[in-house]
């Protein structure tokens, strides 16, 4: 099935409108609220102890660690998109490959498992 | 470009756009008033009759309070988070199918706003950008507890992500299509089933074929949705507000609104997906007895109401279930839900090979 190009004009109005009114609103509301600045007042929050440094701290290298694996596994989902979908065509030959595709896939995330890279203490 | 096909769509996104603000406006309502229940108490019952204007007065108090930004080097990145949060929470709805067709005067409009075949791509590309409001917006407030909130929030939505695509192949494998219109077409009718010589007829929902996808794929509608019990990234005792400690007045509003539009989208596309959307039993009955606008108009009711079961769902989970550990958090994700979803993917495979042959 081929959609024409013109189904995708709705979205486009409804991403207009969408923005059009998250704009307006903060703005709006930007206008509306009162407006007093302080020195103290503008500091961060720190649960009420004077804060100190900035936020720019190094973090865990856990996440960095599980936003490369997300790339990679969500890779193999848009592979998978155009084949679950064309599935019934392609039958048990399809079937196969894909299968021999997620086995390696899989020796990946098994190591990474044994690795200890989804370990948090 | 025809006009009566721009006005058609431009009236649809409207309706849509009104009715998912009044719906995420009473979902914070219907929330606190299930609280209060859940909890043997009596909830917001002050403002008008029972309580009832209580999210408008939230929203007017929202609306006028101080649009206060701190002390940031992103004043500009720390706009654009709570507005691309709720952008995208907004965007979701054009592709969902309401309905089927509603004829006016002669003229034939289909309750949706834009019928693409690369819808469920469409939803989950969508879904993605959303993190980037989190993570942009707990970036840019320049607060430890912020930053915190925000990496944890897009490492959970990211995990949760993989999952839940992996969940939706299996799905699409059945359907053979992307168009979210055509799953919903393909929900129609009923399955026979003999057991023992008895005769039973179950609808063609997909929850019947897929009970695992569907599990999944709720789970992960929780964690993308941040609600109990994945609501780490705002986790009060911890981090203080998490990603939107620092923000105030509408900004706010919209990190919390977002959720509950998100709620209500992802409750949709659940009832769509997987209970069969806007179909009925006796569906065929009314279009051939009654007309085909009634027919059309009471799908849209029983859509509805499949999707209010799912926001009571939400909140009668959010009023059970504890929240999770972080470890447990990412264990149920990379290392239960991703391998069980694989797991249905290749038996949905073989199951679909065997039965065709």
């Amino acid at each position: 099935m081929e959609t024409p190009q013109s189904s995708y004009i709705p979205i486009i109005i409804q991403a207009v409108f969408a923005a059009g009114f998250v704009a307006t609103m903060l703005g709006l509301s930007h206008l509306v609220g009162p407006k007093r600045k302080s020195q103290i007042k503008d500091e961060n929050f720190e649960c009420g102890i004077k804060s100190y440094g900035n936020a720019r701290i190094p973090f865990s290298v856990k996440y960095f660690l599980i936003a490369i694996l997300f790339v990679l596994f969500d890779v193999e989902v848009i592979f998978l998109y155009p084949w679950a979908v064309n599935f019934k065509v392609l039958g048990i030959i399809g079937l196969y490959k894909m299968l021999l595709f997620m086995g390696l896939l899989l020796v990946g995330f098994f190591y990474i498992i044994k690795k200890g890279a989804l370990e948090w203490e | 470009m025809e006009s009566a096909f721009l006005i058609e769509k431009g009236v649809i996104i409207l309706v849509v756009f009104g009715i998912t603000m009044l719906i995420a406006l009473y979902s914070t309502f219907a929330e606190r008033v299930l609280a209060g229940y859940f909890q043997d108490r009596l909830g917001p019952n002050r403002a008008g009759p029972g309580g009832l204007l209580q999210p408008l007065a939230d929203g007017v108090k929202m609306f006028t309070k101080e649009d206060f930004i701190p002390e940031t080097p992103n004043k500009l990145l720390f706009i654009l988070g709570p507005g691309l949060a709720m952008t995208t929470a907004l965007m979701t709805s054009a592709v969902i199918p309401w309905g089927r067709q509603l004829t006016i005067f002669g003229y034939t409009a289909t309750l949706q706003a834009a019928d693409i075949n690369i819808a469920m791509l469409y939803v989950f590309g969508v879904i993605s950008i959303g993190v980037y409001g989190i993570m942009i917006g707990g970036w840019a407030s320049n607060n430890k507890f912020s930053l915190l909130g925000a990496v944890r929030a897009s490492s959970q939505m990211i995990s949760y992500e993989v999952a839940m695509g992996l969940s939706m192949i299996a799905v699409l494998m059945v359907s053979g299509s992307l168009s979210i219109h055509e799953i919903a077409e393909n929900q129609h009718g009923f399955i026979d089933w003999n057991w023992h010589g008895h005769k039973f007829a179950w609808p063609s929902w997909y929850v019947f074929k897929q009970p695992l996808a569907f599990l999944i794929f709720l789970i992960c509608a929780f964690a993308e949705t941040n609600r109990t019990p994945f609501d780490l990234p705002e986790c009060e005792s911890e981090l203080v507000g998490g990603y939107h400690t620092e923000y105030s007045s509408m900004k706010l509003g919209f990190f919390l609104f977002a959720e509950y539009v998100n709620m209500f989208i992802s409750s949709a596309i659940i009832a769509i997906v997987f209970f069969g959307g806007y179909n009925y039993p006796g569906m065929d009955w009314v279009n051939a007895h009654l007309g085909g606008n009634l027919a059309t108009i009471l799908g849209t009711l029983v859509l509805f109401a499949k999707i209010f079961f799912f926001i009571f769902f939400y909140m009668w989970v959010r009023w059970t279930v504890p929240r999770f550990r972080y470890d447990q958090l990412m264990n149920l994700g990379w290392k239960i839900l991703m391998p069980l979803a694989i797991l249905n993917i290749v038996i949905t495979g073989f199951v679909l090979i065997l039965t065709a042959s």
